[in-house]
């Protein structure tokens, strides 16, 4: 599927515009929920990790520096991936699948389109363009949401938060979180199309190749962030 | 002219098409009749490509489409243009976009010449004036005109329509039959009809392949189906009281 998927286009105006259609449907469409998910896990990772600081050998920018550590190496990366997997992952393959069974991938066919390259390639490059995007923005939101949440709980200041999250910064695992978030960003877009895209029946099939698109995905993505961790972390 | 030579299908150890061997005339109204599962759109849909023959040639006016590679095949296509049993117009579009997009996909037209164009062929179907409409805003009627339309967008030479009159009242029916038939006659193209509509047989049947069981099972025009004493053939062409009727009427009035 994959070769078929990146050959030339026919026409590349209208790949440009399909991956325009594609940023603003899967990416900008998804800053929404990102920003939410983002502010609240942020504040509660700041506020769980205050509340356990019992130790009076801790410092106390250790609350920034855990909410720092941990959203950037995971949290952003990989949970924000996670809910894009059922977010994109639902959409693209329900559209496609729908396509499919509407007999609108044969007429792409039959007028001599590469269907595949025509409806998937848009979608995995506006995903390698925007995931990342929207993993940085979560990173700053999270951190945000941290800062926010110990300030309306008066369990630090603000200067100690900002030396927290400056402290041990390393920018290696800004490489690395993208990296992931591309990785993962192409097996849900790949995957989600693959469960579409080969969909035989009718509407109840395309709901079923949708939920399976969603497992597969968070599956794969589980396991990508396991090697990915494993080769860039401990290598 | 489209040739068929030998050709069989199976799916899942299932031979669903059994060594068909036919000739589709050009400049003629081809239909392709049967009862339901007999195969009449598994064979539509090897001869253009959707599904692979596993045996047997198909030759598209002497050229060979079963050996081509995927870009011959991608050029052979841009001659075909389809119109399939629910439309399948592009959801996303509006009618006119879907008429315009092959054109701007495979053709150098300017603007003007494409939208042009796209006027012309929408005026064909008695669609002027509905470009802006998109396919959720037509009525299965207006669907398949502009499904017409837009096969018709790249000047084809084969036309291929699976089952047109398919949700169709039989006036609206008749409609897309007489245009099926004048496009047919007017770019005197290879019309491949699928359908087990006995109206659109009457109507349009200028050549009439039977499809039973998988196998070629007659092949004829719409005045010898009429008269077959096929039983197969019989059964189907006479199902309806209605055509029961008209045959006892005729055997009266030749009595």
């Amino acid at each position: 599927m994959l070769s078929v998927v990146f050959t030339r286009p026919n026409r590349w105006r209208f790949f440009w515009k399909h991956t325009f259609l594609e940023i603003d449907q899967i990416g900008i469409n998804s800053l929404p929920i990102v920003a939410l998910m983002s502010t609240f896990m942020g504040a509660v990772i700041a506020l769980q990790t205050a509340s356990s600081m019992e130790s009076p050998l801790l410092p106390d920018y250790t609350v920034g520096f855990i909410t720092q550590s941990s959203t950037i190496l995971e949290f952003s990366p990989t949970i924000i991936s996670l809910i894009l997997a059922g977010k994109v992952g639902s959409n693209v393959a329900s559209e496609i699948g729908t396509m499919r069974v509407t007999e609108q991938i044969d007429a792409l066919e039959i007028m001599g389109v590469n269907s595949l390259n025509f409806l998937v390639l848009p979608k995995i490059t506006a995903a390698l363009v925007f995931f990342p995007v929207l993993v940085v923005f979560s990173m700053a939101l999270s951190m945000f949401g941290g800062w926010l949440s110990l300030l309306v709980s008066d369990l630090t200041t603000t200067e100690i938060y900002i030396l927290g999250i400056r402290s041990f910064f390393n920018p290696f695992h800004i490489t690395y979180a993208l990296t992931k978030t591309l990785v993962f960003g192409f097996l849900i877009v790949s995957i989600s199309s693959f469960y579409g895209y080969y969909v035989k029946g009718g509407s109840l099939d395309v709901g079923r190749a949708s939920t399976q698109a969603v497992v597969s995905s968070s599956v794969a993505i589980l396991i990508a962030n396991f090697i990915l961790t494993q080769l860039m972390l401990l290598s | 002219m489209i040739e068929v030579k030998q050709v069989s299908k199976s799916f899942n150890g299932q031979k669903v098409l059994f060594d068909i061997d036919h000739v589709f005339e050009e400049g003629q109204v081809n239909l392709i009749i049967g009862q339901s599962g007999q195969g009449k759109s598994v064979l539509a849909k090897c001869i253009v490509g959707l599904y692979e023959a596993d045996a047997g040639q198909i030759l598209f006016d002497k050229r060979n489409f079963t050996e081509m590679d995927r870009n011959e095949r991608s050029n052979i296509r841009q001659e075909i243009g389809m119109l399939f049993q629910g439309a399948a117009l592009f959801d996303s579009m509006t009618v006119e976009q879907n008429v315009m997009f092959p054109l701007q996909m495979f053709t150098k037209m300017t603007k003007a010449e494409i939208q042009a164009r796209a006027d012309f062929c929408l005026d064909r179907v008695n669609l002027a004036g509905r470009n802006k409409l998109m396919p959720s805003e037509c009525s299965g009627g207006m669907q398949k005109r502009v499904g017409i339309a837009r096969a018709i967008a790249m000047n084809p030479r084969y036309l291929f329509c699976d089952e047109p009159n398919s949700g169709l009242d039989p006036k609206t029916s008749i409609v897309i039959d007489k245009l099926i038939r004048d496009i047919t006659q007017e770019y005197k193209i290879t019309t491949v009809v699928i359908t087990h509509d006995m109206n659109s047989v009457m109507e349009i049947g200028d050549h009439i392949l039977f499809i039973h069981q998988g196998k070629k099972w007659w092949e004829g025009d719409r005045h010898s189906i009429i008269n077959t004493t096929n039983p197969e053939i019989e059964s189907f062409v006479y199902a309806s009281s209605f055509m029961k009727e008209i045959r006892s009427l005729l055997q009266k009035k030749a009595q």
